[in-house]
């Protein structure tokens, strides 16, 4: 039931009806605001607030602790039996096995299955539902999607004291380890505390480095064995070459000798190729590279002296900073210098004069990488000061294809094993170049801004899908590039073998000019040479060249003073004269209209 | 009655085609197979959990519904499981073309 509150009251006692009208408005009041009153008020600054209702709110960061993980194997062992029963037991198990299909739920279920199964297999073997009606055609064509790379993973030093990373190099087998070689470059810079080790990391595993080698002075390079993956040989900042088997722990098998090292740091050590399989080969700014085997590091086995003038001097040798060796020709091999000569070498040569075949001049600057082209053997790249240049062999002038000056120093490059026309760059500003020469040859394709420091080294693993770099502050960082970076295209190594033989021809051509200005130049100055009064002739016309121009020039001079001159003269009364004409010109005005 | 049961897995086990069949009760453990043990063992725990999710995905979306046959094709051959109350048959076939 509802409560409901009536109020009445009868029409009559609301009293009279109401009447409205129109009334016209007057006004009734007007306060005119007082500005005496302003005195007694001070005005605050405008201040912006918003404001909302909802709840105060902050902002926190939190980062978690790292999560330590191991992984492990697991052994499974059969299961489900019942507990009386062994299933190692052969007996057992049998019986119990007669005894379920004695079972009748067992051999209801088993007729009912056996006769679904049974409709099913005779379908299978009578129509392959999944057979290809019409065979499509291979490969439709892929997006061109813009390329990219993304960082995988980022191996930082676990010391305190950062150290450069200058040294890489990829496991042989897959290339599931990387080792790199933390040392520090700037003169005198190392502390005592800085640790002398140096790493190698599973990729897989940033937190924790898997093998620590440890030298007994900072590794500057060091090279894994092609043919044993479990050795490597490192360069040492005191010039030993040390020689490691993961196998046999941290500490080197062996040291090179200090009396028969290298006198400065040994900047690269590559492994040879031999039957053996345990030669190789350093280089270092004290201008030797010496050979080494690895079974006896007491004494090299060879020693080359870089002397341009191949006296074997070793005042005058140029000191090594990059070393080339290409599996494929065993007997020869380059290294690029300190200053920016690269130099081609002949390791079977019979003296040591004739080792050194030729140099080849490009850089300002020390050349910091050299290597060359896997698909075309006599094409190289070398990167040194702000370029980075792609050689051939056979043009000793000059590269034949050259980047433009960079806005910073390029560190260490190397070309893509799988795609010949990529090559990759590092810098001083922290970038990762990668160029495309079939694509763009100004200006690389990509480039990654990889760390704030400078990057220091660089290394393509053998897939051609992964780059480590290493930086200043002893960073590694793992990148994969986009497949289309890393996927040979169709046509891609005749394109690039055309544009190689174009530019070298190119070069060539120029060269061939260059030759033939020069004869030409030589000729005319032997001509001279000859004729002595010729020569003289030639002097005096010379000098009297240098005469003629000269009173020719004093001449013009002269002249042209004494026509101002002239004019200086005459300009009174040229001036007056014309003053005239224009006051006769004013007054013809000013009587030109009583005149006319 | 026996007879029957083996006259019937006899006759899968003998078409054209199969590679292996094996019966696994409801514990997993597999009461008769073709195979050898490890691989049969192997089967069995695997593809026990895989039919039951499927049967289970089956009823969900209509309980009235059940699952007669799970088929894997795979490039290699086909397996098909085919569950019963308690029961769990199992055939690899190579499908002939």
């Amino acid at each position: 039931m509802e409560i409901v509150h009536v109020d009445t009251k009868l029409r009559r006692e609301f009293g009279p009806p109401a009447l409205f009208s129109d009334r016209i408005e007057e006004l009734l009041l007007d306060l005119h605001p007082d500005p005496s009153l302003a005195a007694q008020f001070i005005q605050k600054t405008h201040r912006d607030q918003a404001v909302q209702a909802c709840r105060q709110m902050s902002e926190h960061q939190i980062n978690t602790e790292r999560f330590q993980s191991n992984s492990c194997g697991l052994n499974h062992v059969e299961g489900g039996w019942p507990k009386d029963i062994n299933p190692n037991e052969m007996e057992q198990t049998i019986r119990f096995r007669k005894k379920v299909e004695k079972d009748d739920g067992y051999i209801n279920s088993i007729l009912q299955l056996g006769s679904v199964m049974e409709h099913r297999i005779k379908q299978n073997n009578s129509i392959d539902i999944y057979q290809q009606y019409f065979d499509e055609e291979e490969e439709v064509e892929e997006i061109q999607e813009p390329p990219s790379a993304k960082t995988i993973n980022v191996f930082r030093d676990p010391n305190e004291l950062k150290r450069t990373i200058t040294g890489l190099s990829w496991h042989p087998d897959g290339g599931r380890k990387l080792a790199a070689a933390y040392s520090c470059l700037e003169f005198q810079k190392t502390s005592r505390n800085t640790s002398l080790d140096s790493y190698i990391w599973d990729i897989e595993n940033p937190n924790h480095p898997e093998v620590t080698l440890k030298p007994a002075s900072l590794l500057v390079c060091l090279d894994y064995n092609p043919k044993d993956s479990h050795t490597l040989v490192g360069g040492c900042y005191n010039g030993q070459i040390a020689y490691w088997d993961t196998r046999k722990g941290s500490q080197p098998v062996e040291y090179s000798s200090m009396e028969h090292s290298h006198r400065d740091p040994v900047y690269k050590i590559i492994w040879l190729q031999s039957k053996t399989g345990t030669d190789a080969f350093s280089a270092s700014t004290d201008g030797q590279i010496l050979w080494w085997d690895v079974r006896k590091l007491s004494e090299p086995t060879e020693r080359l002296v870089l002397d341009p003038s191949r006296e074997g001097n070793l005042d005058r040798a140029l000191g090594a900073i990059s070393l080339e060796f290409e599996a494929t020709m065993p007997t020869k091999f380059m290294v690029g210098t300190e200053q920016g000569l690269v130099v081609s070498c002949n390791r079977k040569a019979k003296t040591p004069a004739e080792k050194i075949v030729c140099t080849y001049d490009g850089h300002h600057g020390p050349i910091y990488a050299l290597q060359r082209n896997p698909f075309f053997p006599k094409n190289f790249l070398t990167v040194g000061d702000w370029t980075a240049r792609i050689w051939s062999e056979d043009i000793k002038e000059s590269s034949i294809m050259w980047s433009k000056y960079q806005m910073s120093y390029l560190m260490d490059a190397c070309w893509s094993p799988v795609r010949p026309s990529i090559f990759f760059t590092v810098k001083m500003d922290g970038m990762l170049d990668i160029w495309d020469i079939l694509f763009k040859q100004s200006d690389p394709t990509l480039s990654l801004k990889v760390c704030d420091k400078p990057l220091y080294s660089l290394r393509v693993q053998d897939n051609g899908r992964l780059v480590a770099c290493g930086s200043q502050s002893g960073e590694a960082t793992l990148l994969e590039i986009c497949s289309g970076l890393s996927t040979l295209q169709k046509n891609e190594k005749s394109l690039v073998a055309a544009m190689f033989e174009r530019e070298t021809k190119r070069e060539k051509i120029l060269e061939a000019r260059q030759r033939e200005i020069r004869l030409k130049e030589r000729s005319r100055s032997e001509q001279s040479k000859d004729d002595e009064t010729g020569r003289e002739d030639d002097e005096e016309d010379s000098e009297q060249l240098i005469a003629k121009v000269e009173s020719d020039f004093y001449s013009l001079v002269e002249a042209e003073f004494r026509r101002r001159q002239r004019r200086e003269e005459t300009p009174q009364e040229h001036n007056k004269e014309v003053k005239n004409g224009v006051e006769t010109d004013e007054t013809e005005d000013e009587t030109g209209e009583t005149r006319k | 009655m026996k007879v029957d049961v083996e006259g019937t897995l006899k006759r899968i086990e003998s078409y054209k085609g199969v590679i292996g069949t094996i019966v696994v009760n409801a514990e997993g453990i597999p009461i008769r197979s073709t195979l050898d043990n490890s691989t049969t063992v192997q089967y069995a725990g695997l593809l026990r959990h895989l039919a039951a999710m499927a049967r289970s995905s089956v009823r969900d979306i209509d309980p009235q519904n059940d699952l007669t046959v799970l088929r894997i094709h795979s490039k290699k051959y086909e397996i098909m499981v085919a569950p019963e109350n308690n029961y769990l048959l199992i055939v690899i076939q190579n499908p002939c073309e």
